[in-house]
Parts: structure tokens; sequence; C-alpha cells
């Protein structure tokens, strides 16, 4: 009988020491899922800067607060290498060991697709703030984004050429290896053959992660008689393939999407690049009120101008925050309080962020506007038309 | 017409890297009849260190302590590279293979490997992950003849590497290195018995096929200047199947193949989806090599001439 007893206050002991309602104070633990290392490390950074700006505002706040009581915010940021597998390691680390309430990132859809299924299992919110594949936030209830989406974004560049140039013919060379510029060449093609007619894309060119030479891709392009070249890929290649393209003799447009809108553009690509357009999330030359304002802090704080990552990044966090808030008092209980929020982010209206207003409306995507920008011949990235839906 | 015309500039810059680096592979395995799979890492190393290089002739030219044209200062850099370079290559060799010369040749092979991921990882430490660029030192200029076009700098990387392969190979066939290298080649046990310092040989081999891999790397920056840490991976691995179907050990051999391989990736890419260049390219050679397992200069173990 006395063995019994002691096993049952053993029992009790241990049930208490678990419970989350005894742990001390209540911390909100704020995932960061970011490229640190590996193929796009700039991205990573961007990410990491404007987290950790957000978190500096929060902590002279004295942490988030929800009705009249404040918690104190950590941010865990873990590296995911720009590899699916190591984003999907990082992802269930995050959820299943550092207990957090909401995860921010991945930014590439190489990673936030796998990544987005993990959150999505576990029941975990995550808001991507840059991919734009569909497959990332499909059939996922707790996966959100800040960017808009492929399918809008493949068409707003095609009618853009279309209406801008009035060209025909146009070709695309795009990494088939990889879900972001393999989706986007896919609906840039549908759309631009939907205006202009079957076979309208004359040059439909891929290689594969990479690789460094695009001679042979780009020596049939030069002569499938195309009037454009569109090109979905991230900075180190479009660098690559804008200068290999003009020393084969390519002086015709080239066009781009919101991969190229890094600082690191510009920088690899030299000269070449400037005179190209794109379309992107934000343009910072130009911009005024509160996203002059984050341009402004950014710059002072790190140095450079912040690329569209770091500005959707910042959106994210804030809509975290704004969801979070709205939750009006956390439970203290991970599996309820990660549903609260999922709740309160679906049902965001006119969320008034730096990249655009964005309302979710109990989907998962935002809708909002797309920039065009034009590399200035000083290299700047420069606003050039406004496109919405 | 043009069309293939153009391919085939485009596929003797693309095999230039390919032939050079096959040299090294092709060098160290004569003498050791071993694949120093450290070498496609040596190859990124070279391209690092003449990345600096280059910055640091161009600092102190804007400093106004010398006045030098670009083209010399891009002539500078490969020579102190390839001079530096050496060096990383013979230290490789003294730290990783020379321990283990009389281990079992997997032992040293697996150690290959394992200083690769260590210069690599080192790189990724001390510069960070982010992309360089080579700085870029020539202006690029565009010559069309009759719509192939051809750039000054495609031009000055087929001469540059065709110069060395040729430089090499007048090295050991004339001077009393070289000899001695054909005859480690040749004799392993028999010639270190005659008097040859053997080490200094083996360093030497080391250094000459690091030299040429940095020249490599830096060929690489001026045409693709966007360097990362993992670049010489699949160099490596390519240049290494340029050496085997070269004939192992062959000089004439790798550089050959080197091209040849440039040429099959790049055609196969030219008739084919290039979703399929890799697939294709590496099936042709397969094929090659199994009805000429030796390659095309190499001879079959009993009656090995190498070099």
């Amino acid at each position: 009988m006395k063995k019994g007893w002691t096993f049952l206050v053993c029992v009790l002991a241990i049930a208490f020491a678990l419970s989350p309602a005894w742990a001390k104070e209540p911390t909100i633990r704020i995932g960061i899922n970011a490229p640190l290392t590996g193929d796009i490390p700039k991205v990573g950074e961007g990410t990491k800067f404007a987290a950790q700006l957000w978190l500096e505002d929060v902590k002279a706040a004295g942490g988030i607060a929800i009705g009249k009581k404040k918690y104190p915010v950590e941010l865990v940021i873990e590296d995911n290498e720009s590899k699916a597998e190591s984003a999907v390691k990082v992802t269930t680390k995050m959820i299943t060991e550092d207990d957090i309430l909401i995860m921010i990132g991945p930014q590439a859809s190489k990673q936030a697709v796998p990544a987005g299924g993990i959150a999505n299992n576990y029941k975990t919110p995550m808001i991507t703030p840059w991919s734009t594949n569909p497959d990332a936030t499909k059939d996922r209830p707790y996966v959100f984004r800040a960017c808009f989406l492929d399918p809008f974004q493949g068409p707003v560049v095609a009618n853009f050429i279309t209406k801008e140039f009035k060209f025909k013919k146009a070709a695309v060379l795009y990494d088939v290896a990889s879900d972001y510029p393999k989706g986007l060449a896919e609906f840039f093609r549908k759309a631009w053959e939907d205006i202009n007619g079957k076979g309208s894309v004359v040059a439909y060119e891929s290689f594969t992660t990479k690789d460094t030479d695009f001679s042979s891709q780009l020596t049939k392009i030069n002569n499938s008689g195309a009037q454009v070249l569109f090109v979905p890929q991230y900075y180190n290649e479009v660098a690559l393939i804008v200068q290999q393209a003009h020393q084969l003799g390519w002086k015709k447009p080239i066009v781009g999407s919101d991969s190229w809108g890094s600082a690191e553009t510009t920088k690899l690509c030299g000269k070449d690049c400037n005179g190209a357009f794109f379309s992107t999330h934000y343009a910072a030359a130009g911009a005024t009120g509160e996203t002059k304002k984050f341009i402004d802090r950014y710059k002072a704080k790190y140095g450079y101008v912040p690329d569209d990552v770091a500005a959707l990044t910042w959106d994210a966090m804030k809509l975290a925050q704004q969801a979070i808030q709205a939750t009006g008092g956390l439970s203290g209980d991970l599996k309820k309080d990660r549903d609260a929020v999922r709740n309160q982010l679906s049902q965001v209206k006119k969320f008034k962020g730096i990249t655009g207003e964005m309302t979710f409306a109990g989907k998962n995507d935002p809708s909002k506007c797309a920039v065009i920008v034009k590399i200035s011949d000083a290299g700047e990235f420069t606003f050039y038309k406004s496109v919405c839906p | 017409m043009t069309v293939f015309l153009q391919n085939v500039v485009n596929s003797l810059q693309w095999g230039s890297f390919y032939a050079l680096i096959a040299l090294g592979y092709s060098m160290v395995y004569s003498i050791l009849m071993l694949f120093n799979f450290a070498h496609g890492d040596i190859f990124m190393v070279g391209a690092y260190i003449g990345f600096g290089v280059s910055f640091g002739l161009l600092a102190l030219v804007t400093s106004g302590m010398f006045a030098l044209p670009n083209w010399l200062i891009l002539v500078l850099t490969i020579l102190i590279s390839m001079f530096l370079t050496s060096f990383v290559g013979m230290l490789v060799e003294r730290v990783g293979y020379r321990p283990l010369r009389n281990a079992p040749r997997a032992s040293a092979a697996i150690t290959g490997l394992m200083i690769g991921i260590i210069l690599e990882t080192g790189n990724l430490i001390l510069l960070g992950a982010r992309r360089v660029s080579f700085p870029s030192l020539i202006e690029t200029a565009t010559y069309d003849l009759g719509g192939v076009m051809l750039t000054n700098k495609k031009i000055m990387i087929v001469a540059v590497s065709l110069l060395l392969t040729l430089a090499l190979h007048q090295f050991i066939k004339r001077t009393k290195y070289g000899m001695a290298m054909r005859a480690m080649a040749y004799d392993f046990v028999a010639v270190p018995l005659m008097g040859v310092p053997v080490n200094r040989v083996i360093a030497l081999t080391f250094g000459i096929g690091s030299a040429l891999a940095a020249a490599a790397g830096i060929l690489f920056g001026v045409a693709y200047p966007v360097l990362d840490p993992n670049m010489g991976i699949t160099f490596g691995w390519k240049a290494f199947v340029a050496a085997i179907l070269g004939g192992r050990g062959s000089i004439l051999g790798a550089t050959l193949a080197g091209f040849l391989l440039g040429f099959t990736e790049i055609f196969v890419a030219m008739l084919f989806p290039s979703t399929l260049r890799d697939l294709i390219a590496y099936t042709i050679i397969l094929l090659i090599l199994t009805f000429r397992p030796h390659g095309f200069f190499g001879e079959p173990y009993s009656a090995q001439l190498r070099l």
C-alpha cells in the first residue's frame, strides 16, 4: 500500500513538473527558418536582420502586449542551408524541441514547400515571407505567406511585356531542378501563349542547379527569333546568364522575376544588368511612409538598402505579432495557442504592410499588388509600374 | 551552321577548364597510382586565391603605389596565384598523402575526399557563404564573325590553357625533374635506388598540378565571375572523368578528353533538351570506356609507359 502511495506521488510530481502551466514566465518563441549558408546566403542575411530589427522594437516595448499582459519574446534562428532536407529538419526541431508558437520562413519555395508540410502536420502556424510557389500553402490550413503567387506573377510579367513592348515571341531560360523557377516558367509560358497564341514561346530552355555555363542554351535562344528573354532565377545565376547572353550577342530586353530583387544582383552582375526589368514586391527607391522608415533604419544599422526579402520578413513578423495579439491571451497550452494564432491569421483584413496592403479573409494567400522595377543605369532598382490583380 | 560553329567556340572554352584540371589528376596518378580527390577543391582554392591576389593588386594600384594596366594585373594574378596554390597542393601532399604512402590505396583516396571537405568548409568559415564576384580586369570585347560571337576572354582562356599544357609537356620531356617524373611513373621501386629524391619529385608533381588547377580557377573567374565555395565539386568529378577517359596518366589524353567532355556537354545540350545533358553525355562516356577501358591513350597495366 505504501509503495502505491509513493508511486502516485511520484507520478503527480512528474506530471506537475512537465505541465506547461507550471513553467515560469511564459515566453513567446518565434522560429526563423533562414538560408544562412548555401546557394542564397544573402536571402538568409536579410531575413535575420529584419527579424532582429523587429525584435528590437518588441524588446523596447517590453514584449508583446496581449490584453494587459506583456509576454517576453525570443527568436529561434536556425540555418536551413538552402536545402530542402535541412529545412525539414530545422522545422521539426523548432516545433518539437524549441516549442515555437509560430515559424517565419523558409524563404525560397524549394525549402518552403517541404517545410510547410511539416509545419502543417504539427499544426503549427507558419508564414513564408517570400515563397511564391502555390504548393507552399495549398491544402495546408496552417501555412500562410506574405507575398503574391506565381500564378499571379507569371501573367503579370507576360502582360507587362506584351503591353510595354508589343512583342509576340518570347524565350525562357530556367532551372528545372528548383521549384520556384520551374513553376514560374510554366505559369509564364501558359499566360504568354494565352495572349500571343500557341508556340509563341519560341525557346523554352532549362538547366540544372549549380550550372555555370549556359552558352549552349543561349545560342539556341539567340537563334530562335525571340524578342525578349524571361529569366526567373536567383541572383547568382542571373549574373552569369545575363553576362553570357550579352557575350553571345543578345541585345534585346531581359525580364526577370521577384528573385532578382536582392541587393546582390547588381553587385554580381555589374553593368550587364542595367536596363533589365523584373516584377517584385516593393521598390526601395522612391519609397514613402512606413516603408521609407524601415529602409532608413535598416540602412543605418546594416549599411545597405534592404531587399524585398527583408521587407517581406518584416511584414511577416508584424503579421505574426498582430495575430498573436488578436488571440486575446495565451493559455500556455502550446497546442491551443498555435490554433488560436492560426485562426487569427486567417482573419486578417487590410493589414498595412510595408510591401503593400494584405487581406487573407479565410484564405492562406494574401491578395496584394505587384511592382515592376527597372534597373537604372546607376544599378539602382527604380519603380516603373504597379500592377494589381 | 553558325549555331554549330558558335557551339564549337562555346565548348572550346568550357573544355579548357576540364582539360587543365584533368592534367593534375593525370600527373599524380601516373606517379602514385592515386587519384587525388581533393584536386577539384584545389581548383576552388586557386580561384579564391586569385580573387584575393587580384584585389590586393587592384588596391595597390588605386592607392597609387605603382601604375599597372589591367591586363598586366591579370597576368600577375595568374602567375602569383599559381605559385601560391602550388604550395597548397604540396601541403596537401605532405599532410594528407605522404604519411599514407604505404597504406592501402583506398585510405589515400578517402583522405583526399576528406581534405576536399576541409578545404570547402574552411573557405565557408573564412569567407562566409556569400558569393564573391571576381573583379572584371579586362573589358569584354565581342567580335562578330559572321554570326559567330567571339569574345576576347574566350580567346584568352583557350590560348592560356593550351599554352600551359604545352609548357607542361616541354617540362616533362626536357628537364631533369621531368625525366625523374617519367622514370618514377615507369618504376616506382627501382628509381629511388638511383638517387632520385622521391619526396621532392612527388611534391613537385602535386605543386605543378595545383598550379594548373589555380590557372583554371582564375580563368573560370574571368569567364563566370561568380565564385562559391562548392564550385570545385562537380568540376573535380568531371575532370576526373576526363582524366580516366584520356587514359590514366597521359598528358595528351587528359587534355584531349577535357575538350571532348566540353564538346559532348555543349552539343548534347544543343541537340536535346538540356535537362538530358548529363545523362546523355555521361552515357556516351560510359560506352566509350566499355570499349576502351584504358581510355584513349592509356596502356594496359602490363605495358605501362606513362607521362
